[in-house]
């Protein structure tokens, strides 16, 4: 086990009479804490779901760490770092929280380098012009923000408590990267054309971010059920979009939809049909980054583990001085 | 340009490249903790440079700001010492880079924080509080890597063995300083030369480590002359502002 | 790599606060692992690791055994003794 103290719940037998009395907790808004019972299916998806998030955090510095050696300001240059930090940050507290769950971050972390584990498919995109820098705190973490949100709620304990404090310091995170887009979109022809640039091609990406349309998705069901998502992909998606919108407008920006149009009746904006083939080739590896992000993950990790095992050979060598004095 | 300007520019410039350097290690660090760590490093490092060219821009006194510092000026301008412009490396010689300045900043900063400048004098108060703890942590990696496994103390041989030659720059002097000095406004190198070797010779008894006791010195950064890095880094960290002039970001 | 629990003292007069955990070789890196995920917005001013093994707790198989006895002693509590409210300071 790997640890003992606070995480040695057994994944046990799911017997109906137990299946059932879970339910009534999770109905009546109860909190599951690491070392209650738990249907092994719902260990199994938090450990799936806990973990893919935190693989996007940490895969996710990659395409922004690409522009903080050219950040044009040293305040830009600041920002970005301190967000892209955060990220890191959001990935380890993620992480533990997963380890709740018995699941060592070693296993996962396995699981993601060896293509295994998945992470959202927007890290796979490139970030070609500093807009991006930009377009991706706008949207990326705006879309990302929607969805954690409703995580809070989220019906186990460490998630939860680790999505309120992600929550709270990703707000910062959406505002830096509209700020950026902002000068760019107000500033000269040639950064307003990286704007829009920008956005046209994290627009479609951003939307997908969601997950596939609640008709097609495979594990949205149960976990509704289980409280551990609390809403669904479309309509968070219609949420996002609806919240949008007008940003792009005040940017005097243009959404790359051409059907995009606001809806009287319905009090939304409608929007195109999403080319799901896409999301779907590029989870399946074949986006234009899939293995530049792996290939980055792995160097480090690989190229980490003398340092590692130096640190940890060397705690060994103290502990024994200690046993010896 | 003034004794003074020169003076903080230096001081600037060191924190600026080295920022720049250990930025490169965003995302990328031996093991998470470590790389959220390091950036922790490299914000407080930044930090002081924008603290620190604001007020070269400040001494300066024309409409030059501290981004223009940063961004526009080519690399015979940098003053910086040409240890922080060395490549990362392995994570030994990103460690003993970082330890070597640390304890250089450590000192530093606490002469400056009784510095007759008094806007100097708050810089150095603000900045020793971080470069305390930079020195606490990168102390323990070379102790972890020295003392750790063969390859580690290798490696950190290695590093020794590279940038070793680079530190006496750090307490190089001249006749505008020795008048700084003079002043009460900067510290004085060779009492900050002094204890840091004290104080890094003794860390080095604790570890295996040997000192190459023979070789080239280098020098050169306060007048301009610095190693090929610096303007290939400078072609990285300058572009947007060096592509799109006159814009804002 | 050890796994250890964090707890946070947010500020004097406050109780220590379990956060998290962070993986480390040996207690001081725990301890500047901690202070460095944790405290990035001045989240606390005292930092407390332990080594996870090392923390004994409760089973929840125990809960109803551990806790619900104490539910029915009412007695224990301020408001079991209504006064008139002529009596004041009480």
């Amino acid at each position: 086990m790997y640890s003992q103290g606070l995480r040695d719940s057994q994944a046990g037998d799911d017997l109906p009479e137990l299946l059932e009395a879970f339910q009534k907790r999770i109905d009546a808004e109860e909190k599951i804490e690491p070392r209650d019972w738990m249907p092994s299916a719902y260990r199994k998806t938090l450990i799936r779901q806990i973990s893919q998030h935190a693989h996007s955090e940490i895969v996710g510095q990659l395409p922004e760490a690409n522009w903080v050696s050219r950040a044009p300001t040293l305040k830009r240059k600041l920002i970005l770092l301190a967000k892209i930090q955060d990220e890191a940050g959001h990935g380890l507290y993620l992480y533990s929280a997963a380890e709740t769950l018995g699941e060592s971050r070693h296993k996962m972390f396995e699981d993601l380098l060896s293509g295994k584990a998945k992470y959202s498919s927007i890290f796979n995109y490139p970030t070609l012009n500093w807009a991006d820098a930009g377009a991706v705190g706008w949207l990326v973490d705006g879309a990302a923000i929607m969805n954690q949100v409703a995580l809070c709620r989220t019906s186990y304990g460490p998630y939860s408590r680790a999505m309120v404090r992600i929550c709270k310091e990703e707000s910062f995170h959406q505002r830096q990267g509209y700020a950026i887009m902002l000068k760019m979109a107000k500033g000269s022809s040639e950064q307003k054309a990286m704007a829009q640039d920008a956005l046209n091609r994290t627009w479609g990406p951003s939307l997908m971010m969601f997950g596939p349309s609640d008709k097609d998705s495979t594990h949205s069901n149960q976990s509704m059920k289980w409280k551990i998502k609390r809403f669904s992909n479309d309509d968070l998606r219609q949420k996002f979009i609806d919240a949008t919108v007008p940003q792009a407008e005040y940017l005097g920006l243009t959404i790359p939809d051409k059907n995009l149009k606001y809806n009287d009746k319905t009090g939304h904006y409608d929007f195109s049909e999403i080319i799901w083939d896409e999301l779907f080739d590029v989870i399946k590896g074949n986006g234009p980054c899939n293995q530049q992000r792996m290939d980055a993950r792995n160097k480090a990790y690989n190229d980490g583990a003398w340092v590692r095992e130096a640190a940890a050979v060397y705690a060994k060598k103290l502990n024994n001085k200690k046993e010896v004095a | 340009m003034s004794a003074l300007y020169n003076y903080v520019l230096n001081l600037a410039d060191n924190t600026l490249i080295l920022g720049q350097r250990l930025s490169e290690w965003c995302g990328v660090g031996p093991f998470l903790e470590e790389d959220l760590a390091l950036t922790n490093t490299s914000l407080d490092i930044i930090g002081q440079a924008k603290m620190l060219l604001e007020l070269a821009s400040e001494i300066k006194g024309d409409d030059e700001t501290a981004d223009d510092l940063a961004f526009m000026r080519d690399q015979h301008l940098f003053k910086n010492v040409l240890l922080v412009e060395q490549p990362n490396g392995d994570y030994a010689q990103t460690m003993l880079r970082q330890y070597m300045i640390d304890v250089y900043h450590v000192y530093l900063y606490e002469e400056l924080s009784n510095s007759s400048h008094e806007k100097l004098a708050a810089i150095a108060e603000k900045s020793l509080k971080e470069v305390t703890y930079h020195k606490q942590r990168s102390e323990l990696w070379i102790k972890r890597m020295a003392l750790g496994t063969q390859e580690s103390h290798k490696r950190m041989q290695n590093a020794m063995n590279h940038l070793w030659h680079y530190h006496h720059e750090l307490f190089e002097s001249n006749d505008e300083i020795d008048e700084l000095v003079q002043q009460g406004i900067a510290a004085n190198p060779e009492e900050l030369h002094k204890k840091w070797d004290v104080e890094v010779k003794d860390l080095i008894t604790q570890t295996p480590l040997e000192i190459p006791t023979t070789g080239w010195k280098a020098t050169g950064g306060r007048v301009g002359h610095h190693s090929e890095y610096l303007g290939k880094m400078l072609c990285e960290m300058q572009f947007l502002q060096r592509a799109y002039p006159g814009c804002e970001w | 790599m050890k796994l250890y629990e964090v707890f946070l003292r947010a500020k004097a007069g406050l109780s220590h606060k379990h956060v998290g955990s962070v993986h480390a070789t040996d207690a001081q890196m725990a301890m500047q692992n901690a202070r460095d995920l944790y405290t990035r917005r001045e989240e606390g001013e005292s930092i407390w690791v332990v080594d996870s093994t090392q923390i004994i707790s409760s089973n929840p198989t125990d809960k109803a055994a551990y806790f619900e006895p104490a539910e029915d002693k009412i007695y224990r509590h301020p408001s079991f003794y209504p006064f008139d409210k002529e009596v004041k300071n009480i």
